[in-house]
Parts: structure tokens; sequence; C-alpha cells
């Protein structure tokens, strides 16, 4: 049986409805839950594999052409990302693009990570890009390919709720101590 | 829509829709159909020009992408690497049937302008996304490392 409070899986709870929750860290772990449905979504995992090939569709099946991450994250020398990947969608060859289409780093994988190893990861400088948490938050909110996912073209299913509701939950969680799940 | 493109170092006046793939632009209304047409998608190879000396898969940008970058297609293909690729082509008798081979000069070209001395796994990196349905496959790899030692030194 549904949560009262359960929303469907392409939305996201706002992240002002948390509010009830009292307790800070209780507040954190069910903010960056809400938070990890897009985290953990296709549109997103998919460039953030755990090996050096990207995956691909709703499936998450190994990119086709084969490709890798290379030395920067953008393909190996002949073949890189932006062969194929132009500065935006190309719905005629049904090719999605950005301004910087690339492959997350190797440190920041989420394939096949819990909610909690993706939540202690994003904090860790080390793993992230040395980022700090409101960097991190700046990096969720305005990054052009991190919008992508809500606007992938192609009939590809778009990540959860929206980019700004994505935003204000990472920032709520951030302000009520950045905890993270357990696990 | 009236676009300036820079093709094999010449200018080019082409009135088409916004939307059309780089691709058809290139061949049906510049003429220009060393580049050929196998998926439309981005999967196959076929239609792999440079775009300021990088390749790309003409069949997956708009012509309205293009801008001021320098087009290079197969027939404008020029330099020491293009010539040590020619030359171990023909010596290793490379195509079949050769509908891909123009793909392929281009990838194995841009491979060599960046990596002097590929490996076999560079060579598979650089050239998995040019598909030929002749399976020539070993004769490419060998082609490449016989261009890249012709261009030592």
């Amino acid at each position: 049986m549904a949560q009262p409070n359960a929303t469907p899986a392409s939305e996201l709870r706002p992240a002002a409805s948390f509010s009830s929750v009292a307790n800070a860290r209780d507040r954190a772990v069910a903010l960056f839950q809400e938070a990890a449905k897009v985290l953990q979504h296709p549109r997103c995992v998919n460039c953030h594999p755990r090996g050096d090939r990207p995956m691909q569709t709703d499936q998450m099946r190994p990119h086709e052409p084969m490709v890798v991450r290379g030395a920067d994250g953008h393909g190996a020398p002949g073949l890189t990302c932006t062969t194929c990947h132009g500065n935006a969608n190309y719905e005629t060859a049904r090719v999605p693009g950005d301004l910087h289409w690339h492959l997350a780093p190797a440190s920041m994988a989420w394939e096949g990570m819990s909610v909690g190893q993706i939540c202690e990861q994003l904090k860790d400088p080390k793993r992230n890009g040395n980022r700090t948490l409101a960097a991190v938050i700046d990096h969720a909110s305005n990054d052009s390919l991190v919008k992508w996912g809500w606007n992938p073209g192609g009939g590809r299913t778009p990540a959860p709720g929206t980019n700004a509701e994505f935003g204000e939950l990472l920032r709520a969680w951030a302000d009520a101590g950045a905890h993270c799940p357990a696990g | 829509m009236t676009f300036q493109l820079s093709v094999n170092g010449r200018s080019h006046a082409v009135d088409v829709d916004p939307s059309t793939p780089l691709l058809w632009v290139l061949r049906d209304t510049i003429g220009l159909t060393g580049t050929k047409f196998g998926c439309g998608i981005a999967q196959c190879g076929a239609c792999t020009v440079f775009l300021d000396g990088k390749p790309l898969r003409s069949c997956a940008l708009p012509v309205s992408a293009v801008g001021s970058q320098s087009v290079i297609t197969i027939e404008g293909l020029s330099g020491r690497e293009a010539e040590a690729v020619q030359r171990a082509w023909v010596a290793r008798d490379v195509p079949q049937c050769g509908y891909c081979q123009s793909g392929q000069v281009m990838s194995a070209v841009a491979l060599l302008t960046e990596v002097k001395k590929p490996s076999d796994r560079d060579i598979d990196l650089a050239m998995t996304g040019n598909i030929c349905r002749c399976a020539t496959y070993v004769r490419i790899r060998a082609a490449i490392h016989d261009a890249a030692k012709s261009l030592e030194g």
C-alpha cells in the first residue's frame, strides 16, 4: 500500500514538505533519499558508470558504439564524445547533446552504489572534484549537463521532478546538516 | 536559410533548412559524395568528416551548428598522416566493398594525428565506431600500424 506522502517515481516531493520532520538528522536523511531518486535515475547514472564505459537507455545498456572514459572523461583519441554529441540534442539523428558532454570522473561513479554511499561520496572533496558542499549544490542546480537530465530529448525518460526541485532538496539537506542515510 | 560553409578550404553558400544534417548538405547540396550515409544516427561512422580538425559524424550535426568551423571531407584530406594512411591502405588492399572506407580513413588519420605510435587497443578504441560489413578490421588495424611506422623519424 502506498505511503501517504509517497510521490510517483517521476516526481519529487517538495523540500518544504519535509519541514514536518522535527529531528534535523532524520530530515536530512529523508531529503537526501528523495534527491537520490534523481541521482539513481538512468539519465544520471548512465554517465556515472563504475567502469570506463557509459551506459544508455532506461535499461542502462552499455553505450553503443563502444566508447570509453579516456584520460579526461571526454573519450579516447580518435573517438571522443564530440565525435557524435554536439552542443544540443539533435532529434533528426536522435543523438543527445550538451555544451560539455562527457563522463563523470571515475571517483564519482554511482552505478551500483547505495544512496548512503553516493551521499558520502558527494561530500568527499577527494572524490567530488574538490568541491565544497555549496559547490556541489551549485553544480547540481546550474550545470548544463546536469540540467540536460530533465531535457533529454529523443523520447528519453527525464529525471524525476524538476532541476529546481532537485536543487531545493539538496539545499535543504545541507541546511539540515547534510547527514547521510546509513549503508 | 543561407549558411556560409568552409569545406575543404573553399567557401560554399548553401540555402537549406537549418536542421539538415551536415552530411546531406555535403552530399546533396555541395556534391561531395565521398562521405557516405550509413545509419543516420551516429552508429556506423561512414559519414565521418573533420570539423576544425576533429573527427565528427556528419549525420549527427545540423548544418546550423557548423558556423565558421572548417569542414574537411575525404576529398580534401591531406597531410603526412593522410598520405601515410593512403599508402598503407593501398599496400594492404584494405577495402572490400569500400562503402565504409572513407569513414575508416578519416578516423585512422584522426588517430594518427593524435597518437603517433598507437597500440592495438588505441586503434580499437578509435576505430570501434566505424563499422565494416565486410569485416576488414584486421587489415585496417594492420594498415594503421604500417602507416604509423612509415611516419617514424
